[in-house]
């Protein structure tokens, strides 16, 4: 009876050991800028590439049973890409009428810099964070190849997120479905509002925003959402989406409602970080592009 | 010797989920929702091992969370292992033939879990949408996770049976 006693005491003083440890870990990441520093150095030699090879093994199988896929499909989606490609060519005339309008809005409000202009650097998504609380992924790259805290992240169509976390060959992304706040504004009337993500619109597939001014300045559905010059953190002028639904707030000041994201997120393989944060156009150093990646 | 054995094992035990957990499973997703299986190894190795054991393995699963994907180092480490400490407590009334006692405890650490992370993580930040979090987070979670629970709780069991058997044999030899 005693030697048990002895036992459950010795693993008291271990619980409490170890209590201590996390709430001092916690403590420490908390107030350091990287107190994760050796660990998350560790893990990109262990863990990390572990998942890059289970990951590239997936891509594989994915291709080889991609390749077995029936030609019926391929067919059915040729015809849905085809008739797809007429409404693209209509939207691409109608934007090009707009095109001319918002040239003149752009010199405005010098919008001179476009997204296509910023330096970026192509990511594998690798991983993604094992909870279904948030949506963080990781991706394959990391400080080796220039990506810092803070930068943004693209996918082919638009805005997927921004890397909160940097290992030596890998990168962490926060999504803006996860709920973060982006200040966002609609591209026609740059009128500011506030695009945030959480767990009950991402799984119909959409984003909230809100707070957008109940002014004249209509909003159509369809319009372009994209990141505000006021943010941050993003840098100006990234689709975020399409409006797809707006209702004015009960206090007549303000509307809310619902945004198609530009991403999928679902099906995210390959992404593009760029290499400007916000904080470098601030800073001026932007301008030249020099740092762009390799140091 | 045995025990770095052990060690070993358990350490390529967590590595491994942890991997399904972070890349095979986000393709098998049902409803989007990616099973727990870190859970599982914490929550049994707690009730067939005991406290020490469950504990100590928890902080491991929670902090390989942690580093990988986590904001605050330690945070799911001390949940993990408060997790596994409190599972310990079971392995008196714990035998190797009954599935229904590690169903309920595995469940009811997977529950225990997901109320954690809303309150601490949700509630806090004053998000009130308990039942929807519920409905649509915790309780997929939950019945996934038991599901895997079934196929997973078998082979954790077999290897922690292989290695006690083993101890056993070479503790009698040399006595």
């Amino acid at each position: 009876m005693k030697r048990k006693n002895q036992f459950s005491t010795s693993n008291k003083y271990w619980l409490l050991i170890l209590v201590i440890i996390c709430i001092v870990l916690m403590g420490l990441s908390g107030f350091a800028e990287s107190g994760k520093g050796p660990l998350s150095w560790a893990a990109g030699y262990t863990i990390v590439p572990m998942q890059k090879g289970i990951n590239r093994v997936g891509m594989w199988i994915g291709d080889v049973s991609e390749n077995f896929a029936t030609l019926q499909e391929v067919k059915k989606e040729n015809k849905e890409l085809k008739s797809r490609l007429e409404e693209m060519t209509t939207e691409n005339n109608r934007l090009q009428q707009n095109s001319a309008t918002l040239e003149r809005y752009k010199e405005l409000y010098k919008m001179d810099q476009n997204t296509a202009d910023y330096p970026k650097v192509a990511a594998n998504v690798i991983a993604s964070e094992n909870s279904n609380w948030f949506s963080k992924f990781t991706i394959d790259k990391g400080s080796n190849d220039g990506i810092r805290e803070d930068m943004n992240v693209l996918s082919g169509t638009g805005l997927v997120g921004i890397v909160t976390e940097v290992g030596p060959n890998w990168a962490t992304v926060s999504s803006i479905i996860d709920d973060k706040n982006v200040s966002a504004m609609i591209l026609t009337t740059f009128d500011k509002c506030i695009v945030s993500g959480d767990l009950q619109t991402v799984q119909d597939g959409l984003l909230k925003f809100e707070q957008l001014a109940n002014n004249e300045n209509e909003v159509a559905v369809g319009e372009q959402v994209v990141t505000s010059n006021i943010s941050s953190k993003y840098l100006q002028g990234l689709l975020v989406g399409y409006i797809s639904e707006v209702n004015v707030d009960s206090n007549n000041l303000t509307r809310s409602g619902y945004i198609i994201p530009a991403t999928d997120f679902k099906e995210l393989q390959e992404v593009l970080v760029i290499t400007t944060t916000k904080q470098d156009l601030i800073d001026g150093k932007g301008e030249s592009g020099s740092d762009n990646g390799g140091e | 010797m045995k025990k770095i054995k052990r060690i070993l094992i358990c350490a390529v035990l967590i590595i491994v989920c942890f991997l399904l957990e972070t890349t095979v499973f986000q393709k098998l997703t049902f409803a989007s929702i990616i099973p727990n299986l870190l859970i599982i190894v914490t929550s049994s190795f707690g009730f067939m091992r005991g406290q020490k054991e469950g504990m100590i393995i928890g902080f491991f699963c929670g902090l390989l969370k942690d580093i990988l994907g986590g904001d605050l180092l330690g945070f799911y480490a001390l949940i993990y292992m408060l997790i596994g400490y409190g599972n310990g407590f079971f392995q008196r009334v714990f035998y190797d033939e009954d599935i229904k006692l590690p169903l309920a405890l595995i469940a009811g650490s997977e529950f225990l879990y997901g109320m954690v992370i809303y309150v601490l993580l949700f509630m806090l930040k004053s998000d009130f949408h308990f039942l929807n979090y519920l409905r649509h987070v915790i309780m997929p979670e939950l019945v996934y996770t038991i599901l895997v629970t079934l196929v997973l709780y078998q082979i954790i069991l077999h290897i922690n049976r292989r290695l006690e058997e083993e101890e056993k044999r070479s503790a009698s030899r040399f006595v």
